[in-house]
This record gives structure tokens, C-alpha cells and sequence, in this order.
């Protein structure tokens, strides 16, 4: 994985869910941290790369940086 | 040596995998060498898809219960009482009502669903459910009584029970206000946590154009964040306000504490492997239904054709042969398209659904289904 200089308040590890259970692991996370924390999530649906970027625009959080890892992603969201 | 298998819960998993290996291990258990324990917190078993129609005044909750003693083989010890403890490398459990743990060689965890409608300030108080018996008699006090303003359906989260159900009682609740001349008078919202109106993508095709076509309103990245109850108001993470006269919610789900403290999975879903149903974090423990992490959805479908994978692969065991049934992801679901009216989806891992064209056939299909459910639990059907 390629070093990045974030470090997140959570992980979520949604590798092997199927849509649309990253996203919401994901929110589901989100909804639960402080205004200001990373969460970081991982997974390894494909769909998970319009998923999280068009849910964080329509919500206002900041899709931070994704990380393309062998076989999964790694996407880390500031809560707003 | 007596091998003892303990399957937790007594719902539609739990009550057809006990009357499955009542069938597969008749003579074992006969010959004192399996005893197979069901263990359920209340004495009825309970069909919850008669909750659908008891807001429409169509079903009595009482439809959807039965009693365990007279749903389950006499071979299985059928036990009311409440697991509180797991110990998965002892492989033992405790029962709220005993004194003593007790030891297993196989457990099966069928726990379900439990809702959680106090995650989201205001909920409890400003919605109603039909996930419940207690909240679909109470909506169907309200819905009865309910002539004009805006009807709001909010699925607040995901997974939950019947992903199909909240679409479905869009659906009814359009046809069944415009049969009685309100529909006029009375608006409709649906709203979803993600950027279409079901998970499936298959599905949320479908289902879309049937919803602008009958003027159901829909708010898709809708995640509720608190409820209004006095300003009738609800607000989501994506800062939407909607403002409601009659607001319907599938409440949050979880499962049951008991398997996040023995360290099975997070939620109360155990993580399993999706084909064995097999616990990643512990041996010899089965999931399945809302219960397994499959990823595939909450349905009494589901658990039906788990419960048949888990007793073939736990004959297997007993019988010292390698398991070979695997579950392949299979799902079937009838989906009600309005009052008499209905489709039928049927998937897996691989296939992805594709609902067929509505009909009258379909939707009594579905009420026959619901019949003739019993013998489903029973293990005939």
C-alpha cells in the first residue's frame, strides 16, 4: 500500500461485502465520530469507488484520499 | 458418546434446520447418539411477513404465531429460555435459567434481528413501524384514521428484515388510498440511504419507473439523522429536512449483543464463510439467516435454504464424512406491487435478479405462500 500521511480515527472493514454494504458501514461509522475524525474503510468492491465519492459530495464530508491496495481500496473520509 | 448440537433462536433458520435434522438424524437422536437442543426466549414462533398487512387492516398479528412445542419434531428438546454467555473455546453456553453451563459439540446461531429505532433522537416517538407486531397495530390505527397530508416511507438503514417490504408498502399504500379515494389528498415519499431506491441495483431499476409512474416522491441519500416529533420533521446526514404528517420507518437493525461479547462479529451478525456458513472466529459454530454476514438479504427465503445447507453439513459431521452441501446464495422473494398485484424475484451469488411483470396470479401466489408457511417450518414444505 502506498504510505500516505493520515492517520484515521476508525477502520471499517467492509472487504468481502457485497453493494451497498460498504457505503453504509461506512455511514454508519460516520454517523457515530466526532465532527473532524478520519474514518478509514477498505474494501474490495469496485462499486465502492462511485459509492463513496458520490455519497460524500451529497453529504458534505471530505473524501480525503483512496488508496488502491493488491486487492482492495482503502478510502478515508473527514466527517464534516 | 452423545454428540449435542445447539441451535439459538426458534425463528424461520432456526425452527427448519431443527425439523431438518429431526429428519436427517431421526435414528441417531433415536439411538441416543445426537441430541439436537432448540433453545428460543419466547414460546411462539412468529411469522413476521403478516406484519405487511396488518397496517391495511388485511391480517391480525395473531396470524403470524404458532407455538414452538407444536411447530417442532418431539425428538428435538425444545428449551425456553435465553442463552446469556458463549464460550466458543470451551465450547460451552449459558442459559439465563439454569444453573449450570452446558457443554455443546456443535452450535447453531439463528438469532435474528432485533430493532434499534433509539439510534436515531426522536424515532421512537414521531415514527411508526411495521416491523413489529406491537408498531404495525399501531400503525394501522393511524393509517386508518389518516385522510390527508403526507405520508412519508423511510428505510433509515441497511441491512434490515424484507429488503423488498418498505418498496412494497409504497406500493400498497398508493393502491390502497386510491381504492378508498385518498390518494389524491394524501402524499407520498420514499426515501433511501443511497443514491436509488433499493440496494439491488437490479431491483432499484425496476422499481423506479413504478414509483414515478404512480407519483411516489423519492429522496434518494437519505440518511436520517433525527426526528422532529413535535414539528413532524425528519433531517438527514446529507442536511435534507423532510417535513411529514405520517411518517413510516424501517428502524435501524441489529443483532443480538451475545455474539459481538463472545467476539463472533461486530452488530451482532456473525462473520461466516458465505458457502459454509461456517464462523470465521470459532469452530464448530454455524450461522444463519439475519444472522449470517453473507451478505445476502434478511429474508425467510434465505434462512430456509441455509437451514438445509447447515443440517447436511452437520449430518456430515456427525457422521464422520467431510461436509460437501454449500450454500450458494440462493434467494427467492415475492415482491406485492399493490392490493392484488405482485412480482417475483429469484437470485444468488452469481445471478443477479430480474423481477418478472407484476400480476394478479403472483400476488395469490404470495398469500398462498403465506398459508401454507407452516409446513414450511414444520420442514414439509
Amino acid at each position: 500500500m502506498t504510505d500516505i500521511d493520515i492517520e484515521p480515527t476508525e477502520t471499517v472493514d467492509a472487504r468481502g461485502a457485497a453493494c451497498p454494504g460498504p457505503l453504509m458501514d461506512l455511514i454508519g461509522k460516520i454517523r457515530g465520530v466526532e465532527s473532524g475524525a478520519v474514518v478509514e474503510l477498505l474494501s474490495d468492491n469496485e462499486q465502492s469507488l462511485t459509492d463513496v465519492s458520490e455519497w460524500t459530495e451529497e453529504s458534505g464530508n471530505d473524501l480525503l484520499e483512496v488508496v488502491e491496495a493488491d486487492d482492495h481500496y482503502a478510502f478515508y473520509v473527514e466527517k464534516a | 458418546m452423545t454428540d449435542h448440537i445447539v441451535i439459538v433462536g426458534g425463528g424461520t433458520g432456526g425452527t427448519v434446520l431443527a425439523n431438518d435434522l429431526a429428519d436427517r438424524l431421526g435414528a441417531d437422536i433415536d439411538a441416543g447418539d445426537v441430541q439436537v437442543t432448540l433453545v428460543n426466549d419466547d414460546p411462539d414462533h412468529v411469522y413476521k411477513p403478516v406484519w405487511l398487512y396488518v397496517p391495511f387492516d388485511q391480517r391480525e398479528p395473531a396470524d403470524g404465531r404458532r407455538r414452538l412445542d407444536e411447530l417442532v419434531d418431539d425428538r428435538i428438546d425444545l428449551r425456553i429460555d435465553r442463552v446469556t454467555d458463549i464460550d466458543t473455546d470451551a465450547q460451552r453456553i449459558r442459559y439465563r435459567d439454569a444453573a449450570r453451563s452446558v457443554e455443546y459439540d456443535y452450535l447453531v446461531l439463528a438469532t435474528g434481528s432485533t430493532l434499534a429505532p433509539e439510534e436515531i433522537p426522536g424515532l421512537p416517538e414521531g415514527g411508526h413501524d411495521y416491523y413489529s407486531e406491537s408498531g404495525a397495530e399501531r400503525l394501522r390505527e393511524a393509517l386508518l384514521s389518516f385522510t390527508e397530508g403526507h405520508l412519508v416511507l423511510s428505510v433509515v438503514g441497511t441491512p434490515h428484515m424484507c429488503p423488498a417490504a418498505p418498496l412494497e408498502f409504497v406500493f400498497m399504500a398508493d393502491d390502497w388510498l386510491r381504492e378508498r379515494g385518498l390518494r389524491e389528498a394524501i402524499d407520498i415519499t420514499y426515501t433511501y440511504p443511497i443514491q436509488r431506491v433499493h440496494g439491488n441495483p437490479h431491483i432499484a431499476e425496476w422499481a423506479r419507473p413504478l414509483m414515478d409512474e404512480r407519483d411516489i416522491a423519492v429522496e434518494t441519500f437519505f440518511n436520517a439523522e433525527s426526528v422532529d416529533p413535535d414539528g413532524q420533521t425528519m433531517t438527514s446526514m446529507e442536511g435534507t429536512d423532510i417535513e411529514y404528517d405520517l411518517l413510516v420507518a424501517i428502524p435501524p437493525h441489529r443483532g443480538v449483543d451475545l455474539i459481538a461479547e463472545a467476539g463472533l462479529g461486530d452488530d451482532g451478525w456473525v462473520d461466516v464463510d458465505k458457502h459454509t456458513l461456517e464462523a470465521t472466529a470459532a469452530e464448530n459454530v454455524y450461522a444463519l439467516g439475519d444472522t449470517a454476514d453473507t451478505g445476502v438479504p434478511n429474508a425467510g427465503s434465505v434462512a430456509h435454504y441455509q437451514a438445509g445447507v447447515v443440517g447436511q453439513r452437520l449430518a456430515s459431521h456427525v457422521r464422520g464424512r467431510p461436509p460437501t452441501a454449500i450454500y450458494d446464495g440462493k434467494t427467492l422473494c415475492f415482491i406485492e406491487t399493490g392490493m392484488d398485484a405482485a412480482s417475483f424475484v429469484e437470485f444468488d451469488y452469481e445471478k443477479p435478479p430480474s423481477p418478472v411483470p407484476p400480476s394478479r396470479t403472483l400476488h395469490w401466489s404470495k398469500l398462498a405462500y403465506n398459508e401454507s408457511y407452516w409446513l414450511t417450518a414444520r420442514g414439509l414444505l
